[in-house]
């Protein structure tokens, strides 16, 4: 008797929780709906000031929180980082990582971030670091050049190469010649100006009616990354 | 532009987006009665099979979704990873290993935090939900790309889903996918990022293939039915074009 109580008790619970956790997708997905619609009729109405003002101070406050959002994923870089130090194969970029971020923080709160201080460690760290990385992107590109052939040797892929192989020759001017005549007067303005464009224009069409899908699901409520669904 | 053109514009796109989302509504709810045959994407059929592989041998799917903030126009593409994170999450909830997310934006990492949390509610393993397994690995574009390197290299992934806004930093991912022998499906709706992944990535998205996704993966009747509504719109917009061009060749226009 008393189990058959216990049992229909947590039974009660889970109930309960289901019905509190169906309410708060249901209130939060109302929410997120009625932001949206507020915020696209406030853009498309201007002609009622109500809407626009409202848009704004909808814009203004996802701003602010946009920015707390940058201090929640740095807390979070430090928390994975610390939890790696546990693991002492990885434990070594982890320290580096923590104690540059810290050390970077400490200086940043005591300084400020405008300090010549702060502006060394961008211009001496941040920028040659991330300038080599973009240099081992061209090489890394490269590579996957000479790669893609083995991978898809079809028209498509000859054709890329052969587009990028002439645009490079009439881009890069090369030792003691210069640009090259041809290559870098008519042959790479060409391209860039009339295949080039009309396809980048071609996949931008694309991507806005991509984008105008993505932003109707949310308004429907059919992806909530906000949780719930 | 005059200020009848711009309200033209404004009810245009009033307009164009009321058509489109009643369009949805109505090939959502008549989904038996007409259904959309999906065109072949090898790249989808290999997806499968690789999250099939994944969960065979207990190794980890790694998303990554990009930089693309929430109050940016190209959050899209984000949103579209969040999707794909929603349902292959639930898919491989039964792996040894469960699904990680990296991101190079905080407000991002909390959706992807959040989706993956009810990925495994959905699949009654909410217990196997981790806050970590939702990561910000660097807040600029080559920081991200190399924090998120290690994650591929290190925490036994299989799989790996890049699909979000990434530049052409996504092509040192790309490749950090092919050197461990890692199955990769790589989409940015960035052009330069496009044209990059053509050649770094062995199974890139081109073009608006990246938003086709969720349709895809069977992420719901929804996605099926904004994917037919994208494919009318497309074709309403090249004969548009195409008449256009003719009309201003005749001088009519």
């Amino acid at each position: 008797m008393g189990a058959h109580h216990r049992h229909c008790g947590w039974r009660a619970i889970e109930t309960g929780g289901y019905f509190v956790r169906t309410i708060t997708t249901i209130f939060l997905a109302i929410i997120a709906i009625a932001s949206g619609v507020v915020v696209l009729l406030g853009y498309f109405l201007p002609a009622i000031p109500f809407l626009v003002n409202l848009r704004v101070a909808f814009l203004n406050w996802a701003m602010i929180l946009a920015a707390v959002a940058v201090f929640v994923g740095i807390f979070n870089l430090f928390s994975v980082h610390t939890q790696k130090l546990r693991n002492k194969n990885e434990a070594a970029y982890s320290v580096l990582l923590l104690v540059f971020l810290l050390g970077t923080f400490a200086l940043g709160l005591l300084l400020g971030p405008t300090s010549p201080a702060m502006n060394v460690v961008f211009t001496s760290i941040q920028i040659p670091v991330e300038t080599s990385l973009m240099a081992l992107l061209a090489v890394s590109l490269l590579y996957a050049t000479i790669r893609l052939l083995r991978w898809r040797a079809n028209f498509m892929s000859i054709t890329f190469i052969i587009t990028a192989l002439i645009i490079f020759l009439g881009t890069a001017p090369l030792p003691f010649i210069g640009p090259i005549p041809f290559f870098s007067d008519w042959l790479r303005p060409v391209i860039a100006q009339v295949p080039a464009a009309a396809g980048a224009r071609g996949i931008l069409l694309g991507v806005a009616l991509g984008t105008l899908m993505t932003g109707l699901r949310i308004l429907f409520g059919a992806d909530r990354p906000y949780g719930g669904k | 532009m005059s200020a009848n053109n711009s309200e033209l514009v404004l009810y245009g796109g009033l307009g164009l987006l009321i058509i489109s989302a009643l369009l949805i509504l109505v090939f959502a709810l008549l989904r038996r009665e007409f259904p959309y045959a999906l065109r072949e994407i090898p790249t989808f059929a290999r997806l499968r099979r690789a999250i099939g592989l994944a969960i065979e041998d207990g190794s980890r799917v790694h998303f990554s979704i990009g930089r693309g903030g929430l109050i940016m126009p190209w959050s899209a593409a984000a949103f579209v990873g969040l999707a794909t994170v929603r349902r292959v999450a639930e898919l491989t909830s039964v792996s040894d290993r469960p699904s990680l997310v990296t991101s190079g934006d905080g407000a991002l990492t909390v959706l992807s935090q959040d989706t993956l949390k009810a990925s495994y509610t959905a699949a009654v393993a909410p217990e196997r939900y981790d806050a970590l397994m939702g990561r910000v690995t660097g807040l600029t574009p080559f920081s991200y790309a190399a924090g998120a390197i290690p994650v591929m290299r290190d925490e036994n992934v299989s799989t790996n889903v890049l699909v979000g806004n990434f530049g052409i930093e996504i092509a040192l991912m790309a490749d950090a996918a092919e050197r461990q022998d890692n199955f990769s499906v790589v989409a940015s709706d960035n052009i330069p990022a496009q044209a990059v992944l053509f050649a770094a990535g062995s199974n890139p998205l081109i073009g608006e293939e990246l938003y086709a996704v969720g349709a895809y993966v069977q992420a719901g009747a929804v996605h099926t039915a904004s994917l037919r509504v994208q494919d009318i719109l497309r074709w309403v917009l090249i004969i548009a074009i195409v008449v256009g061009a003719l009309l201003k060749l005749a001088g009519i226009l």
